[in-house]
């Protein structure tokens, strides 16, 4: 099994809502606290699993808001396995996510520098190492309802912009997505093969934006003649630009 | 990339004192120091001890979980870091045996024996230590041949330095130490040099290729948090262009220019005041240099806060 997300680009609002259901389920669940400095202070800061980013793709008029949450990719060629020097950082045989052993983690922040996806956080109260665990002890927990056995983010998205499933299933949810979107990966470039993919936006022509053809004919005198005025005073500024 | 001072000293002192140990084994075996005698090579040992005792004791400095240190020795065969730790350790035994040796036995084949894996460990510990860094694609400044050889480089020098500062002070002969000390000083100043131009050029990863987005303009509008991150306080570090430039100088000039002048006996006989002043010069320029290594480094998590390429 290969368990991972796709991410739907082109219905993301970048609404937060994935964060903030990750933060709440993960600060009280076995990877928790996901502590928090100052959280009523002048500069709240903390733990986040998973935190949304927002661009402006390509230029005016084509230009695009992107909204792109990111979490853990759970690399199949994982490096902050690699440079883990405890072992508190590993890879799961059986379903490939990529987890931390807290009681383990020394808090040297050598897997932080090797993730090129800003997944991993250290926890500055504690001194460990935290990071997306694709909600573990949500996905296999019998006593949920089965349709409730998901990643939390992935429940709770309004837009329906999350997936869960299994990359190794060509048939599941996830594969057909990515294979009917050209789903992609982020930065694959560095070679560490992450696991969770992204739908571009969707390429749909410009909507038209051709006015109203109005009927000359109709309305009272005042009518027409505000409409002459506004005809006028729209055409004064088209000589200048 | 926040330059951690632990970390830093770590790197400086430690390196010093691993080069100093290499060249005390070299003096030993190989004839560096012709009249040294086994009194002065136990003593300068154990300064060379002390230096990279006390980079090990700062790097733990820089743990934020620092009980399980122990445990960084149990990933031998996939971490950098793990390696490092496993040899430094490993590094005590061998080179106090040496010491020991030295100092009861004299000049013996077994002092010998235990020189020369002291001069190869000392070297490999070097390496480990600069492939932690080395060895991460996501930081392009640093994944590159030019860091070992700039690590190894730059433990020899200030080491060659301190050592030749001992040797002039129990006045041993210096010609032959301080011709290797100019060798190490052209060599570093050299790799150093080139590693600014080099990372210089861009190269890597960028704005698009991080988000998907490669045939169209990416512009951040918005990064998603209202204050600092853990992302932001390690990897946002951001410097002046210009300080930069002028650090850089003032890293070149202290620790290749100036001890260059003063060691290689140009205006007056090279003594002990002379290689005090190289020392402490270099000790300082290389301290420069490593800040600089961190500062200037840029992880690939910024392009993810705007910034177009690393």
């Amino acid at each position: 099994m290969k368990l991972g997300l796709v991410i739907d680009l082109d219905t993301c609002v970048g609404c937060h809502a994935c964060a903030v259901a990750c933060k709440q389920w993960n600060t009280s669940g076995t990877t928790g606290p996901l502590s928090d400095y100052e959280p009523y202070g002048e500069n709240p800061s903390g733990v986040w699993f998973n935190r949304i980013r927002h661009y402006e793709v390509d230029d005016y008029p084509n230009s695009k808001t992107v909204n792109a949450p990111m979490s853990c990719m759970h690399c199949d060629d994982a490096a902050c396995v690699t440079v883990c020097p405890t072992g508190a950082s590993y890879k799961r045989e059986e379903d490939g996510i990529v987890l931390v052993d807290q009681s383990k983690c020394m808090g040297c922040n050598l897997c932080a520098w090797a993730c090129p996806y800003g997944a991993r956080e250290l926890d500055e109260a504690q001194g460990v190492m935290k990071k997306c665990t694709l909600c573990v002890d949500r996905i296999y927990d019998e006593e949920l309802p089965e349709a409730q056995r998901q990643p939390a983010c992935v429940l709770t998205c309004p837009a329906h912009a999350r997936f869960f499933g299994d990359f190794d299933d060509p048939e599941s949810e996830v594969s057909t997505l990515v294979r009917e979107r050209s789903g992609y990966a982020m930065m694959p470039e560095l070679g560490y093969k992450p696991v969770n993919q992204y739908l571009p936006p969707r390429q749909r022509p410009a909507a038209p934006t051709v006015e109203k053809k109005e009927d000359a004919g109709s309305g009272s005198l005042i009518n027409k003649w505000m409409r002459r005025q506004k005809e006028a005073f729209n055409q004064l500024g088209k000589g200048a630009g | 990339m926040k330059p951690a001072l632990s970390v830093i000293f770590f790197t400086v002192v430690a390196g010093a004192g691993y080069g100093l140990l290499l060249l005390l084994a070299l003096a030993r075996i190989a004839g560096l120091g012709p009249s040294i005698n086994p009194d002065q090579v136990t003593l300068m040992g154990l300064i060379g001890l002390l230096l990279v005792t006390a980079g090990l004791i700062s790097s733990t400095f820089h743990l934020a979980n620092p009980k399980n240190a122990w445990r960084s020795f149990t990933r031998f065969r996939t971490s950098w870091l793990s390696r490092e730790a496993v040899f430094a350790i490993l590094f005590y035994p061998v080179c106090l045996l040496w010491l020991i040796f030295e100092w009861s036995t004299g000049n013996t084949l077994v002092t010998s024996f235990f020189a020369v894996l002291t001069a190869i460990l000392s070297v490999v510990v070097l390496i480990c230590t600069s492939m932690i860094y080395a060895s991460l694609k996501t930081i392009r400044q640093w994944h590159t041949a030019l860091t070992p050889v700039n690590f190894v480089l730059l433990g020899l020098l200030p080491g060659s330095l301190i050592l030749a500062l001992m040797f002039a002070h129990q006045q041993l002969d210096l010609q032959r130490l301080l011709s290797v000390s100019l060798v190490i000083l052209v060599l570093a100043a050299l790799v150093k040099i080139v590693y600014f131009y080099w990372i210089g050029q861009p190269a890597g990863p960028s704005i698009n290729t991080a988000l998907g987005f490669t045939r169209a303009t990416v512009r951040l509008l918005d990064v998603g948090h209202s204050s600092d991150t853990f992302h932001t306080r390690e990897f946002g570090f951001q410097m002046n262009r210009v300080k930069l430039l002028w650090l850089r100088a003032i890293c070149i000039a202290l620790a290749f220019a100036v001890p260059m002048l003063l060691v290689s006996g140009m205006f007056s006989a090279v003594g002990f005041s002379m290689l005090t002043l190289a020392a402490i010069s270099v000790t300082a320029g290389v301290f420069i240099e490593r800040w600089l290594f961190f500062a200037e480094a840029r992880h690939v998590v910024n392009l993810y806060h705007g910034s177009p390429a690393t």
